[in-house]
């Protein structure tokens, strides 16, 4: 069982503040990822969290066992704190056979042979490369590397897996194949597995819950569900997804019960409790805002389908790409992207209708910049609005 | 949510302990403290104990200094050097000379080697596989030993002889067989080598896709040697310039060898050579000052140029991509081409040593090479058996001294580089691993120390500090013991083995011990299970070098010099300084054959003498 607090942790190098304030529980069993671009410090904070790195402020604790308490400048050995590490560069040792690699923190911990021979293979069975056992690291291929690497991390059985951008290195149809297996490890060892990377797609499709980090701050945790759904700011909404979220102009008016909000694609109504009323929404006066639409959450019709939400649009530019098609449409000078699934073919500049669904879409406020708004995370088409 | 900037919490007692556990619980930090405090032993606190001599009334200058007792402050030493009757011929002209040696030395060998590397890296001259392995031999072999070999070719009866010219009938001037036009030529036969090392270095790192933009721009081979590829590499011109300025300002060995007289009948003096007459005779305080202004001299360059280059150096390595570089065709200067390069081979590298293994099988030097003064005595001759009643000495083989000599090189060298590298090994783990925190960067500037200092000026600093009683007789005098030649050849090495060092560790990427941390390995055993199995290569071909190095060593042991203790190189010096420069040229020849193969092994470590410098 392992359920990890993090709580107001701060790292700087020099004058860098590069951890603002982290908190973060990842409870047990838990697939956490650390999402973010590069240099936003999600690195830092696995390190911090591996004990590579020291942070100047703030406690850590593992199912209550103070781990990091920064105020006492007490951290604890990085091997004591039951976690493994995989990196991005693998860091295998090169001077090692696969095996040696594998069998290196056990024989540390003065593990009897036999048994190292078992929980060895054991793990290399796990990760499928037991064939490679007698191999250097430089007589493997980038993903069987990966692979070791992780039978390494995996062999102590440590309570906590860290993987920091483990996938990389790899080239796209590895990588795909590795985050089934990343996945598969999850559950069968049930172990709590903390990741970073910078690919959205691996955070969705992996995690249980995700970190969004923004310049050494946590701006959002979320299911994937959730995060992609509802982006917490501006930010967050145009980092997440791709295509890229669609961002309107619009003018918002609230009288304390509805939000009505007017754009290219006309008037929305939205009642109080789809909103989110602790960020900062003007009364009683007009104010910029701007919403998010999802490309997917646009239905084209060649025919008026008499759908309540219709707008009449023209197609600016038609991209099908095999198993979907991008069509970039214009409504009163405003450009926004519909995607649709399989080949759809239009002309350009051809008349069509689009329906939309305001109920899925996010409203945030332009000057915060924050949403204010929540969309539906549950839906079927054409039935709520 | 961001707070403001960080302030230290309280200090409380548990903090306290935590601290300090963390600080003593780890190796490393204890590793570095030790090192800093051995490094400001060995470096700093010798060049202050020297700068305090320089201000300290000596035994031997009672009798100058009226009234003064031992141990007294004084500015005499200072005086007698910067303003007495005789600073003009104590400093001004040993000053002018150096001055003019260096300037002369960086203006003919700085072209010579960039034109050479020029000609090797970027242009399709044939024969490049043999140059490429040739070009380097000059260097190796030490200068003073072309120092010899330039006597046994000039040599005339005022140096003390017949060369092999005088022996022919025909004259050699003064100037040519001593002074100002040996010295430079000899240093330019080996000082040629910083530029070729720096600036094939540079011509290797352009990406030649930067000349083919020229190219295809438009631009002639002229124009694009003019404005892309000289620009490109001027950094390590200048770098070399620089270096070659310093370094044959401080050359002892080949400006004592070849000074001679001047035209006066009194001694040439350079710095480096009337520096150690004052330490090896009196008074040894403006000895000492004398080589506070050497190194002050060759430091001031040598950070001159870290000013000037530091911040242009960075497009000195722009573009490692392109390994694949297209060859200048030379055309029609192929063969003159060449004809330069061996030239210059067959000058700084076959003649020397012919002229040396020759002389080694001569009776009589200079009397020609007949079959009547031909012998082997030189090797293997005995005393009573002597064909020249000038001899003193048994042939090599057969000589005690020179067995005693053998003896201690190979002691000196193996102990020494030993040392070295090992400590290399660490100084670079603390350089790389600590790179931009403070201990890092004190740790790399204490040792760059001793490499801003000529060889003869550092073991003036170590002379003047342990030529004493230290610490209340806790550090006996070691003068004229094994240990100081031994201190002396190792921290003289540092700057080299820790460079040697830092690109080994460079190669341990930080992650490889960071995952062996996590597996709960510690220090010693990260440095034992990871650190030592991948260094092992650097190490040895570090050790190799630093090998070569110190067995060739003359200017750093001259001052510390006492008979027991010769080496091959102090022993060859002396022999040659007498009538029997047979056995000094047979001793130079061993050392050559012992550096060349020492070197051919040590590249099969990876290593290679452009390293060494």
């Amino acid at each position: 069982m392992s359920k990890i607090v993090l709580e107001h942790i701060d790292k700087f190098y020099g004058d860098n503040h590069v951890l603002r304030d982290i908190n973060l529980t990842i409870e047990d069993g838990d697939f956490m990822t650390l999402l973010g671009p590069s240099g936003c410090g999600k690195t830092t904070t696995l390190r911090v969290i591996s004990g590579l790195e020291k942070a100047q402020h703030g406690t850590m604790t593992m199912d209550d066992r103070t781990i990091i308490d920064a105020d006492k400048a007490f951290f604890e050995a990085p091997s004591k704190r039951g976690l493994n590490l995989v990196f991005q560069s693998y860091a295998l040792w090169p001077h090692m056979t696969v095996f040696e690699n594998v069998a290196f923190g056990l024989k540390i911990k003065k593990m009897k042979k036999e048994e190292i021979e078992e929980t060895v293979m054991k793990a290399l069975k796990t990760m499928r490369i037991e064939e490679y056992r007698g191999r250097y690291p430089n007589e493997l291929s980038g993903g069987q590397q990966q692979r070791v690497a992780i039978a390494r991390a995996i062999a102590s059985s440590p309570r906590l897996l860290l993987l920091d951008e483990p996938l990389s290195n790899l080239d796209a149809r590895l990588r795909i194949d590795m985050r089934a297996e990343l996945k598969r490890l999850h559950r069968e060892t049930g172990t709590t597995i903390i990741y970073v990377t910078h690919d959205q797609v691996e955070a969705l499709t992996m995690s249980t819950k995700i970190a969004l980090f923004k310049e050494g701050e946590i701006s959002q945790i979320a299911t994937p569900l959730e995060l992609y759904t509802n982006p917490i700011d501006l930010q967050a909404a145009d980092f997440i997804g791709n295509p890229r979220i669609n961002f309107i102009e619009a003018k918002g008016r609230f009288d304390g019960e509805d939000l009505h909000v007017v754009s290219a694609f006309g008037e929305f109504v939205f009642t109080k409790d789809r909103l989110k009323l602790d960020e900062e929404i003007p009364q009683g006066k007009e104010f910029d805002c701007v919403l998010g639409l999802r490309p997917e959450m646009v239905d084209i019709y060649t025919e008026d389908p008499h759908h309540k939400n219709t707008v009449e649009a023209t197609v600016y530019a038609n991209q099908p790409a095999g198993s979907e098609t991008l069509v970039t449409l214009t409504v009163g000078g405003t450009e926004f992207l519909a995607i649709q699934t399989g080949l759809v073919e239009y002309d350009m500049n051809q008349k069509v209708f689009v329906v939309l669904h305001p109920g899925r879409m996010n409203v945030y406020n332009k000057k915060t910049g924050r949403l204010i708004k929540f969309a539906k995370t549950k839906h079927k088409a054409g039935v709520d609005d | 949510m961001a707070k403001k900037g960080w302030s230290r919490p309280p200090m409380t007692k548990e903090r306290l302990r935590n601290q300090f556990r963390s600080l003593i619980g780890n190796p490393f930090n204890v590793i570095v403290f030790i090192t800093l405090l051995l490094l400001f032993t060995l470096i700093i606190i010798p060049l202050l104990a020297m700068v305090q001599n320089t201000f300290v009334v000596a035994k031997s200058e009672l009798r100058n200094i009226p009234g003064a007792k031992i141990g007294d402050y004084t500015l005499w030493y200072w005086k007698y050097l910067l303003a007495s009757p005789l600073t003009k011929t104590i400093l001004w002209v040993p000053l002018r000379n150096s001055l003019i040696i260096g300037a002369f030395v960086t203006v003919v060998s700085v072209p010579l080697g960039a034109l050479m590397a020029w000609l090797m890296v970027r242009t399709d001259i044939p024969g490049k596989k043999l140059l490429s392995a040739l070009i380097l031999i000059p260097y190796m072999i030490p200068s003073w030993c072309k120092a010899l070999s330039w006597m046994t070719i000039f040599r005339n009866p005022k140096m003390g002889g017949n060369g092999v010219l005088t022996s022919l009938g025909i004259p050699v001037p003064d100037w040519l067989s001593s002074g100002f036009i040996p010295i430079i030529i000899v240093m330019t036969m080996h000082y040629y080598a910083f530029s070729y090392i720096m600036a094939s270095g540079a011509l290797r790192s352009i990406n030649s896709e930067l000349e083919e933009m020229g190219e295809i721009q438009g631009a002639t081979k002229a124009q694009i040697l003019k404005s892309i590829t000289l620009p490109l590499i001027l950094p390590s011109i200048l770098s070399a310039t620089i270096m070659t300025i310093s370094k044959s300002i401080g050359t002892y060995g080949v400006a004592a060898r070849l000074g001679g007289n001047n035209p006066d009948g009194t001694p040439f003096y350079v710095l480096a050579t009337r520096m150690k007459d004052f330490i090896n005779n009196s008074p040894k305080g403006v000895g000492y000052a004398m080589s506070l202004l050497m190194i002050l001299l060759a430091a001031g360059t040598i950070i001159v140029n870290q000013k000037l280059i530091g911040t242009r150096k960075s497009y000195a390595t722009i573009g490692g991509k392109g390994t694949r570089s297209n060859l200048i065709p030379l055309r029609g200067a192929k063969y003159p081409m060449l004809i330069i390069i061996s030239v210059f081979l067959v000058i700084a590298m076959v003649m020397p040593v012919f002229f040396l293994v020759m002389e080694s099988f001569q009776i009589v030097p200079g009397a020609g090479y007949g079959p009547d003064n031909l012998t082997l005595y030189a090797w293997i001759g005995e005393l009573q058996s002597a064909p020249n009643p000038a001899f003193n000495q048994n042939g090599l083989f057969k000589n005690s001294e020179f067995a005693r000599a053998l003896g201690n090189t190979v002691k000196l060298s193996l102990i020494a580089s030993l040392i070295t590298a090992v400590f290399g090994q660490f100084f670079g783990y603390i350089t790389t691993r600590g790179r931009g925190k403070w201990y890092g960067n004190m740790v790399e500037q204490l040792i760059f120390i001793p490499y801003l200092m000529p060889g003869v000026a550092f073991s003036a600093i170590y002379f003047s500090m342990f030529s004493q009683p230290r610490l209340g007789g806790l550090i006996p005098s070691l003068y004229g013991t094994f240990t100081l030649i031994l201190l002396v050849s190792i921290v003289k090495h540092f700057p080299f083995a820790s460079r040697s060092g830092s690109s080994n560790m460079m190669q341990i990427s930080v992650e490889l011990e960071e995952a062996a941390s996590i597996n709960g390995a510690g220090f010693w055993r990260r440095i034992r299970s990871i650190v030592i199995p991948l260094a092992k290569n650097g190490f040895l071909s570090g050790f190799l070098l630093s090998f070569i190095s110190i067995a060739k060593e003359l200017d750093l042991i001259a001052i510390l010099m006492t008979p027991k203790n010769y080496t091959l190189s102090f022993l060859a010096f002396d022999y040659s300084k007498e009538a029997m420069p047979q056995v000094a040229d047979a001793i130079c020849i061993v050392i050559i054959v012992f550096i060349l193969v020492t070197n051919r092994i040590a590249d099969k470590f990876g290593g290679n003498v452009s390293k060494s410098m």
